[in-house]
């Protein structure tokens, strides 16, 4: 458990997902070896996920392309390595020097890879992922939903939900018609690109479309974890203070777009607009910034065509990446056909 | 920010090295925390003891060499320190300061047997 904001991980669900151990992995591999790795502690339990993912013999799993192809597989049981399995092939004690291991290595290391995985499936297919994030209570379902009413003969939309309990927020979204799915974090804070992949998977997503994901409400945590977005939104409701950007530096600093929600509140409220803006600025030079209410329907106008230009981008770039495939195939074919 | 799950990213790395390389115990783990990268040291401090246990890095020291915040100041155009995203430059006070260091969380190396 993460004693500065209480997550941890272990109980993650991916809605419609049948799945009776308590530990987080939401995925039916099929794997050819088995373990026993269900005593729920926090260290087996990261064991067997990471031994799940990053050594899954399986060449058909999504991810495969981040497994080492081949890799001799000699995870841990309970925690434990088998050594003697290893490349050393033994172990002896009382032999051991000590020596100095470079590493170097991004502690997000492993988040970046499935990230760098979702953004090139979303590449391919020509889908415009945004994550929106945003803190508990800023209407950013609210605003979800009437986007994808208005997006309705515009745009194919589909919604992933991060919640830690309940699939409330993907009901709602389902009532539109939009397909949606829940990931629930269990106690985890953010989302990671690792539950998005196989979110993906399950969502079925159209090529050409428009993926919404709505992370967990928090401020702080899900500015560290890329998830293969093309833009992180982050949404702050004038009912907040208008000092957030500057007290969440974090989540202001890593999104692109920046939505003022509930802007029809401010007659009633001492909000401060253009220092709330300045704020946001301060922190991200960069940050594009919308005026919106979800419930008078102000500003949306502008949001929506934000949405359809990153979609029309998306599409456009997946064209002319098929354009150059099929001129290469045709290449290959004149070239094959010449030999013959 | 979620010191669990970058605790669990350590291990992660450290056990692939453990598997890559085949050594048994890591006596120390370094760490390289940028001062902006948003880490609470103590939290990640208490969350590795908790999820290395039962590892090859049970009850190693763990060094964490923190990385001073750098920003680039467009308006003086040079490199200035910084220790927040939102800091002002310390020459001109102006804001348009870019975090450039210290926002790295990396395993740097590790000593092993």
């Amino acid at each position: 458990m993460c004693t500065t904001c209480g997550c941890g991980q272990g109980e993650t669900t991916i809605e419609g997902h049948a799945h009776d151990h308590p530990h987080g992995h939401a995925h039916p591999h099929d794997h050819e070896h088995e373990h026993s790795h269900a005593d729920g502690t926090v260290h087996t339990h990261m064991h067997g996920h990471e031994h799940e993912h990053y050594h899954n013999p399986d060449p058909a799993h999504a991810h495969d392309g981040l497994h080492a192809e081949g890799e001799v597989h000699y995870h841990a049981h309970q925690g434990d390595l088998h050594y003697g399995l290893g490349p050393a092939h033994s172990h002896a004690p009382g032999l051991t020097q000590q020596r100095m291991v470079q590493i170097e290595q991004d502690i997000l290391g492993k988040n970046n890879t499935y990230a760098a995985a979702n953004r090139r499936r979303f590449a391919e297919h020509g889908q415009f992922a945004v994550n929106l994030v945003s803190s508990p209570g800023s209407g950013k379902t609210t605003l979800l939903v009437k986007s994808i009413e208005m997006l309705k003969d515009r745009a194919q939309v589909a919604v992933i939900e991060g919640d830690q309990q309940t699939s409330n927020d993907a009901d709602r979204i389902r009532a539109t018609g939009a397909p949606a799915i829940q990931v629930n974090t269990g106690k985890g804070c953010h989302l990671d690109a690792h539950m998005i992949g196989h979110a993906i998977e399950r969502l079925d997503l159209p090529d050409d479309s428009l993926l919404m994901i709505e992370n967990v409400g928090n401020l702080v945590c899900p500015a560290g974890f890329d998830l293969g977005e093309a833009h992180k939104v982050v949404i702050l409701s004038v009912t907040e203070g208008e000092d957030k950007p500057l007290k969440y530096p974090d989540m202001f600093h890593a999104a692109d777009l920046m939505l003022l929600n509930k802007i029809d509140l401010l007659p009633y409220l001492d909000f401060d607009v253009e220092q709330c803006i300045a704020h946001a600025r301060r922190v991200n030079p960069r940050l594009q910034v919308m005026q919106v209410s979800a419930t008078s329907g102000a500003g949306l106008a502008a949001w929506l065509d934000w949405l359809l230009a990153g979609l029309d981008g998306a599409r456009a770039a997946r064209a002319a990446n098929v354009d150059l495939l099929k001129r290469r195939v045709a290449e290959l074919e004149a070239q094959l056909a010449a030999r013959a | 920010m979620h010191e669990m799950a970058l605790a669990e990213g350590i291990l992660g790395i450290v056990e692939d090295a453990a598997r890559a390389q085949g050594f048994g115990r890591v006596s120390e783990v370094r760490l390289e925390i940028g001062v902006l990268a948003g880490v609470e040291i103590d939290a990640l401090d208490f969350c590795l003891d908790v999820v290395l246990k039962g590892s090859v890095a049970e009850g190693a020291r763990i060094e964490m060499l923190i990385v001073p915040g750098q920003g680039w100041c467009m308006q003086c155009g040079e490199t200035v320190p910084i220790t927040a995203r939102f800091d002002a430059c310390p020459k001109c006070g102006g804001v348009q300061v870019q975090a450039t260091g210290g926002t790295e969380m990396r395993v740097k190396d590790l000593l092993v047997e």
